[in-house]
Order: C-alpha cells, then sequence, then structure tokens
C-alpha cells in the first residue's frame, strides 16, 4: 500500500507476475504428462516441451518480478 | 475439420489473461488524472517501454498468422514485409522524423499538420485517419472471431463482445497507459506463446539445413529471383519491392500512422523517443524467426508424405493460407502450451484492438473534437470525451464486424486501405518536414489528390477498367505486386501535386515554420552523450544487421 503511494509499478513487474503464473499452470500440466505419458498424443511429446518452457517462463517471470518488486515510477 | 481442443488447464491460462489485464486497467486508473495520462501516458516510458509497445502496435495475431500463410503461399519474400519493409523506415523516423515530432509537442500526427500547415489539412488527416482506424478495429474484431471459429469453434458473437468489452473497459479507465502495458504483456505471451512452434518445428524437421532442403528455389530467396516477376512466388520484381513496400508503404505506415507514432509520443524525453523506433528494429528484424520460419516448417511437413501435417481447406474448398500456424500449435501444443498458444493470439489481436480504440480516442479529442467542435475545452472535459470516445469507437468497431460477418468480401478493401491513407500522407510528411516552401494550400489539396488517386487506382484495377499490368510493369503480377505499385504512385502523385501547386500558392513566413521544417530549426548539438548512447550509434548497428540479413539471404 505504501508504494502505491508512492508511484506506479513498472510494467516489467507486472511481465513478471504473468510469465510466472502461466509458467507454473505450465509446469504442473507438464509434470502431469511426465506422470501419465500415455495422455498425450502430440508430435514430440517425448521430449516434454511443455515441461522445460513452463520452467523456462517461470524463471524468467521471477528475474522480472525480482528486479523489479522495490521499484515504483512517480 | 477436427477442431483444437482446449481442456480446463487451456482455459486456467486464458483466464489469467483476461484477469490480469482487466485488473491492469483498474490498477492504472488511479494513476490516470488528466488528459496527458490518459492520450500519452503520461510522457514517461523509458526508451523499452515505448519501443516495445511501438513494435507490439503493430504485432497483431492476424498479421502473424497471415505472414505464417504468406510464408507457405510465397517463401522467404514475406521476410522483405519485416526487413527493408520496415527498418529503414523504423529508423529515418528516428533519427530524422522524431526530433520535429517529440519536440514540437504535439500530441498527434494530424497536430503536426495543424503547426506545419493549417487547421483544414489537419481535420482532412484526422478523419481519414479515424475512418480507418475504426474499420481496421471493426474488421480485426472480425477476423478474430472468424479465426476462433474456424479452429476453436468459438461462438462468434460470444468472441467479438468478451474481447471488446475487456478492451472497452481497460482502455476506457486508463487510455494509452492502458494499451501499453497490455502491449507489453502481449510482446512477452507472443514470444513465449509462438517460438516454441519453431524449436518443436526444426527439431521436427531435422534443422534449418534441412528445411531449405526441402523448398523450392524460388522460395529460398530474399532478391535472387527478383529480376523477373515471374520467377518469384510472390510475382513481384525489385522495383516494386523497393519503391512500394521498402520506401512507401513502409515509410507511409512507420513514420506517419499515429497507432503507432504514437507510442513514441509517449516516451520520457527526445533520446528515448529517438531510441523508440531503434529498439522495436532490432525485434521487427528477429519476428521472422518465428513467423517464416513457421510458414516454412509447415511448407516442408505438408510437402512431406507420412507427417500427417496438412492445412485446412474452407467450405469453398479452398486451401486456408491462414491455418498454417493453428496446424502447427495443434501438432506440437499439449494442453496447457495449447492455452498460451491461443492466449498469445488472443492477446496479439485484443491488443491491436485496444491500439487502434487508442489512437482513434486522441485523434478524435484533439483533432476533431477540440479543433472544430469546442476549442475551449478543459483539461477535464477533454479527458471524459476521450473516455466517451474509447465507448464510441468500441461500438462503432463491433457494428463494423458484424457489417463484415455478413459482407466479408470488406476484407478485400481493407487489405489496400493503408495505400489509401498513408502512402499520400508520407509525401505531404515528407515535404513539410524537409522543404519550407511547401505551403498550407498546397499541402492540403496534393494530399486529397493522393488520396483519391490511390482508391481510383484501387477501384479501376479491381473492375479492370485500369489494366493491372499498367501499374505494375509486368505482365504477370499478384495482388500485393499491385498493392506495392498503387502505393508508390499515389505517393508520386501527392508529391508531384504539393509541390505544383506549392509554386503557386502563397507561402508560410519561415518564422512560422522554426522548429517544423529542417533547415528553420536549430540542430542538436553533437557530443550531449558519449557515443554508445547516441541513438545514430544503435541506428547504424541496426542498419548493419539488416544489411547482413539481406546479404545473407540473398
Amino acid at each position: 500500500m505504501e508504494n502505491e503511494e508512492k508511484g506506479m509499478r513498472p510494467i516489467w513487474y507486472f511481465v513478471g507476475i504473468i510469465l510466472c503464473l502461466m509458467g507454473f499452470v505450465i509446469t504442473l500440466s507438464g509434470i502431469y504428462y511426465v506422470i501419465y505419458p500415455n495422455q498425450s498424443h502430440t508430435v514430440l511429446h517425448n521430449i516434454h516441451p511443455d515441461l522445460w518452457w513452463g520452467i523456462i517462463m517461470m524463471i524468467s517471470g521471477v528475474i522480472f518480478w525480482w528486479k523489479t518488486k522495490d521499484v515504483t515510477i512517480k | 475439420m477436427e477442431k483444437i481442443a482446449l481442456n480446463f488447464v487451456d482455459w486456467i491460462i486464458i483466464a489469467i489473461y483476461f484477469g490480469f489485464i482487466i485488473g491492469i486497467g483498474f490498477y492504472l486508473r488511479k494513476f490516470t488524472k488528466s488528459e496527458s495520462d490518459f492520450f500519452l501516458a503520461g510522457r514517461k516510458n523509458s526508451a523499452w517501454v515505448a519501443g516495445l509497445a511501438f513494435l507490439s502496435a503493430n504485432m497483431g495475431a492476424l498479421e502473424l498468422m497471415g505472414m505464417a500463410g504468406d510464408t507457405f503461399k510465397y517463401g522467404m519474400y514475406v521476410a522483405h514485409f519485416y526487413w527493408i519493409g520496415a527498418v529503414p523506415a523504423m529508423l529515418f523516423l528516428a533519427i530524422y522524423m522524431m526530433p520535429f515530432y517529440y519536440s514540437a509537442k504535439i500530441k498527434s500526427v494530424p497536430g503536426y499538420l495543424k503547426l506545419r500547415f493549417d487547421e483544414k489539412t489537419r481535420v482532412l488527416n484526422a478523419i481519414s485517419f479515424a475512418i480507418m482506424t475504426l474499420l481496421v478495429a471493426g474488421i480485426n474484431l472480425y477476423a478474430m472471431a472468424l479465426i476462433f471459429h474456424t479452429f476453436l469453434a468459438w461462438d462468434w458473437n460470444v468472441s467479438m463482445w468478451v474481447s471488446a468489452i475487456t478492451v472497452a473497459i481497460y482502455v476506457t479507465m486508463s487510455g494509452l497507459l492502458s494499451a501499453i502495458f497490455t502491449e507489453i504483456v502481449q510482446f512477452f505471451l507472443i514470444w513465449f506463446g509462438l517460438l516454441l512452434v519453431v524449436v518443436l518445428g526444426l527439431i521436427d524437421v531435422g534443422g534449418f539445413h534441412q528445411v531449405f532442403a526441402h523448398i523450392p528455389q524460388s522460395f529460398q530467396s530474399l532478391w535472387a529471383t527478383s529480376g523477373n516477376a515471374s520467377q518469384n512466388g510472390m510475382m513481384v520484381t525489385w522495383g516494386g519491392i523497393v519503391l512500394g513496400l521498402g520506401f512507401v508503404l513502409s515509410f507511409g505506415y512507420w513514420t506517419t500512422d499515429f497507432l503507432v507514432v504514437q507510442r513514441a509520443f509517449s516516451a520520457k524525453d527526445l533520446r528515448s523517443a529517438r531510441m523508440t523506433p531503434i529498439i522495436a528494429s532490432f525485434f521487427k528484424m528477429a519476428l521472422p524467426f518465428i513467423v517464416v520460419m513457421a510458414g516454412l516448417i509447415a511448407l516442408v511437413l505438408a510437402k512431406e508424405s507420412g507427417t500427417g501435417f496438412h492445412l485446412i481447406h474452407d467450405a469453398n474448398g479452398a486451401i486456408n493460407y491462414d491455418s498454417a500456424l493453428p496446424q502447427l500449435l495443434k501438432r506440437y501444443y499439449p494442453n496447457g502450451l495449447l492455452g498460451l498458444g491461443v492466449t498469445a493470439l488472443l492477446a496479439g489481436f485484443m491488443a491491436g484492438q485496444a491500439g487502434n480504440i487508442s489512437a482513434f480516442n486522441t485523434v478524435w479529442t484533439y483533432d476533431i473534437y477540440q479543433s472544430v467542435i469546442k476549442p475551449d475545452a478543459t483539461d477535464a472535459h477533454l479527458l471524459w470525451v476521450g473516455r466517451v470516445a474509447t465507448l464510441v469507437g468500441i461500438v462503432i468497431s463491433v457494428i463494423t464486424a458484424y457489417w463484415a460477418m455478413h459482407m466479408p468480401t470488406i476484407m478485400d478493401y481493407m487489405q489496400a486501405i493503408f495505400s489509401w491513407v498513408n502512402a499520400p500522407l508520407f509525401a505531404t510528411m515528407l515535404l513539410g518536414m524537409f522543404i519550407t516552401w511547401i505551403t498550407p494550400t498546397g499541402a492540403f489539396w496534393g494530399l486529397l489528390i493522393g488520396m483519391v488517386s490511390s482508391f481510383g487506382m484501387y477501384i479501376g484495377v479491381k473492375f479492370e477498367w485500369i489494366a493491372k499490368g499498367s501499374i505494375t510493369f509486368s505482365h504477370v503480377a499478384s495482388d500485393m505486386a499491385a498493392n506495392f505499385w498503387r502505393a508508390w504512385w499515389a505517393w508520386l502523385i501527392c508529391f508531384l501535386a504539393t509541390i505544383i501547386i506549392s509554386l503557386f500558392t502563397q507561402k508560410r513566413p519561415k518564422e512560422e515554420l522554426v522548429g517544423l521544417v529542417k533547415g528553420l530549426t536549430k540542430e542538436k548539438t553533437a557530443g550531449e552523450y558519449p557515443f554508445y548512447k547516441e541513438p545514430g550509434f544503435y541506428a547504424i548497428i541496426s542498419f548493419i544487421v539488416f544489411l547482413a540479413l539481406n546479404i545473407y539471404f540473398w
């Protein structure tokens, strides 16, 4: 609340949050397909693109969020 | 046709996106207190924020899907839209035009025309831009509903109304500020949502070399087959590419279309405004690695037997080239990732819609309402008018979308609309910024003659009153080639008409043009920043990369 009174969060903060949230959901979905591989019928499902892409999104999101969590724009 | 089936995980991803952008709109509302906040995002954006928004305003889903489909049809020539069709114009805007735009403290492109010429030229451009923007917004809305109906079996009405209402909510609350925020979110969603398709496609077909080993020779080069229109898929010569696309259409769009230029106006200072298109140029050059590569991968897979990959056919039996990208998503993306891919396309559509509406509300408010209807409007009143214009603009775009639904041939006209408005406008701006003796009367009539002649050429060729070959210098020419050449002629007609009329009409005193015309404006002194912070330095790097890409894929 104190930050909101001081100024606006930068866009990168929000980019970090949305990448984290989406990456988290995609990673969970990827873990599901690792446990139940027969449920996936896409080409190259054996390399589990959802798992590692979800993790990449989460890491990217955390970096954006971490770098901007204390930043506000006046 | 078998539809792409989403499950609850995909819907969670889509729900996160909707919840997030509406939440951003609410969050930003408390920072939108003045008309400057609403229409220019408070003029406090960094070069990176403005730069990514500048690119994203142009990076709609329709364009991404259409260009991937066009690559399937025409091959590597589509990369011209991203390289010669964008980069030189972006760099020209940054180095030569932005100092006049930004330093004049104008709020819109028609606003510059008012300062440099007069009120009637401003209003002519404002009205044509407002009509073009709302038509484009409506057609995009229809196209979005069509695509989601075709590939996902979504209901037309639900698709259109949900996206229109969402855009209305967040743009009405905080104007350009929320439009820019969502454009940047869209930028990341498109890269994360679509880049993986290319990565997986390359793994699938065996790498870059395998892609180029399996496509026709005429699809592999950018320029080598441009000497003869019949030797390349796009059926266009290098003259059409350079003059029509690379010069007129590209410069007309990137340097004068307020939809994109407005993002640079939101930058916090002149250096940031000049860096805006330069930063965007690097990402623009990278886009073919998603779009063109996806089209080429789809082509390879469709040609190879046993892959099970094919484009879909419309009800009339014609190949739906726009299906290349959705079919790749369906092939490689399991549920979860599929939701991300669909959200990337959805975000592209909605950010495009928001961009059009935020540009419309600015031009309507400043260049039509304040200029013609209520010159003494207060800031608070203009802010209110901007919010009302947003809602009215959304309603008009929805009506246009329904109109298009009942008359799909309107789509054919829309493809040409940029050459009606932007191509002649670029001639007017170029003459206005660089030649002092161009007169207000010359600019007005030159612009009007250019617009009318472009529209006349389009109608003439469409109804075969004029032979297509007479404007394209070639007996074989695609509609795209005709579009390039028509833009060139419209520009030339406007350019010559403006000069000729200016020779015989009253000029404005030079002292009134200081700061608006090169030669009468004090140039920025060199050495204000170290060389590695100068926009010119990064423009040179961008141009070298541009040349290298053209030579490598020659």
